[in-house]
């Protein structure tokens, strides 16, 4: 596609050809594609946008693909929810949620950079695709790996729960356990991307790759009817999904698809993992690796490789940032699905809780309309509420012991 | 034995292809500014004003740096070293 000019270092803007590459040879900074923004304009009408299939495709010409996409083809474009009953019981005006657990195929945001990096791996010619994962991204990488012939390998860490380990294997891909934390996985797994010739959808294809996340945002905005929110408050982990999500923004407004922009950008982390919330609290210019320890696993990066360009946006669009604890975690994953019927991962309770901090402390005003990132379903891991639900009224197949119970129950549920 | 120091795919062009390299006990820095006498261009690629680059990682024996003591990190004769782009994964 005419639209795609190259990439370019963020740190040092020196020009790179499209390639399976992704750090700078000189500084080390990471590769980002950049788009003939001109051309796109012409094209990329609302007109246009509307008349085609409600899928990430239908903002093909800010995608770094060139021809037919190969996988994905039915990915993307998620309800945007407006979360009335969630509004009033946290207390604020106008409240959406972006509902991305309900992604085709495997559930989660991560179907969308996956249809875009292996779209991008087939271009490049390779037949094997793998990833470093905390969960989600290896049943995207598997499920679409098998539907576009690859040969797939995922590595994750070897504690991760058993129901996201099982939804992986379902696909038959060789998965890796890992005897360490997402950090170690990350590591060895550059050393395997450095000596055998496979697209890593998050390491040499991660400039394509992290490109896919930023449909989630461009949706957001047609949804909301040609305007960016207020406020929009996304979960992080390596703090890629909120630098796209801002970089969409910038685009529809770049394109004048919506008016203006002035949203404001809100980090949502588990305090067990929270490099980028504490960097944005305490406001240094230092992301400071952890060892994590949450049971928001899929946020579970103690080194967050956007993890400078995250605060960065944080702090230039007049957001903030907050984590919540574990109890924090479980109890708002129950008030949204208690609210609005949405089974979230722990990552969907982190940004719930961390909304509702970040409303009570007077970050996050109340006023205006908010969007909450909601990026993986609850079913993929079900542990986390082990102990934390009632138990089911275990009755005898007769009116009388049903009826006895539903004295007892009252208005609830 | 010497240390030894895996060296990242961006980084080849210096080493002349060369996947591991050998260096000299002693700290981190001292082994970063070493190596670039036998491959200049090392050094500023990976290091500015006796600092690692913030998108660089190093692993001495599978731990961060940053953990232990960051560029006056300690390294032995049989330590391995690991350089590796920060850009990776999420």
């Amino acid at each position: 596609m005419a639209h795609v000019k190259g990439l370019r270092c963020r740190e040092c803007s020196r020009d790179y050809p499209i390639e399976p590459i992704y750090v700078c040879e000189f500084c080390f900074g990471p590769l980002e594609v950049v788009y003939d923004y001109e051309s796109i304009r012409g094209v990329l009408t609302r007109d246009e946008i509307r008349s085609r299939p409600q899928n990430l495709w239908r903002y093909r010409e800010l995608l770094p693909v060139e021809g037919e996409p190969v996988v994905g083809k039915q990915s993307g474009f998620t309800p945007l929810i407006k979360a009335d009953r969630l509004a009033r019981a946290i207390g604020v005006d106008e409240l959406y949620i972006k509902d991305d657990t309900v992604t085709h195929p495997t559930l989660s945001f991560k179907d969308r950079v996956v249809s875009v990096a292996l779209s991008k791996a087939s271009e490049f010619g390779f037949d094997t695709v793998a990833c470093a994962s905390t969960g989600n991204l290896a049943h995207a990488v598997a499920a679409q790996g098998a539907a576009g012939g690859f040969r797939r390998f995922v590595f994750i860490p070897a504690t991760l729960e058993r129901s996201k380990i099982v939804a992986s294997l379902a696909y038959e891909p060789n998965v890796m356990a890992v005897e360490g934390n997402y950090d170690d996985v990350n590591r060895l797994c550059s050393e395997i991307a450095n000596k055998y010739r496979w697209a890593f959808v998050n390491i040499n294809i991660r400039p394509y790759y992290a490109e896919g996340s930023k449909t989630q945002g461009h949706e957001i905005c047609e949804q909301l009817g040609w305007k960016a929110p207020d406020h929009v408050v996304v979960p992080c982990a390596s703090g890629s999904l909120l630098t796209k999500i801002w970089k969409s923004f910038e685009e529809m407004h770049k394109l004048d698809l919506i008016p203006e922009l002035r949203s404001k950008v809100f980090a949502a982390q588990p305090t067990g993992c929270s490099p980028i919330s504490v960097a944005v609290k305490t406001q240094s210019e230092v992301i400071r690796p952890v060892k994590p320890d949450t049971i928001a696993r899929s946020l579970a990066i103690g080194n967050p490789a956007d993890g400078y360009y995250a605060s960065r946006v944080v702090h230039n669009t007049g957001g903030w940032a907050e984590d919540a604890t574990d109890q924090e975690i479980v109890d708002a994953m129950k008030l949204l699905a208690r609210t609005e019927g949405i089974f979230a991962e722990t990552a969907g309770g982190v940004t719930l809780a961390c909304a509702i901090k970040l409303l009570q402390s007077g970050k996050l005003p109340r006023e205006g309309s908010t969007v909450l990132c909601i990026t993986g379903n609850g079913m993929k891991t079900k542990e986390a509420l082990d102990g934390q639900v009632d138990n089911p009224h275990r009755i005898k197949p007769n009116l009388g012991s049903f009826e006895e119970v539903l004295s007892r129950i009252g208005d609830h549920g | 034995m010497a240390v030894t120091i895996r060296i990242p795919t961006p980084l080849q062009r210096v080493t002349q292809g060369k996947e591991v390299v050998e260096g000299t006990p002693g700290t981190v820095i001292n082994l970063v500014n070493e190596l670039d006498k036998a491959y200049p261009g090392l050094a500023e690629r990976i290091s500015e004003n006796g600092k690692i680059r913030r998108f660089v990682n190093i692993y001495v024996n599978e731990e961060d740096i940053r953990f232990l003591d960051a560029e006056n990190t300690g390294v032995k004769d049989g330590d391995e070293v690991s350089i590796v782009p920060a850009i990776a994964g999420g």
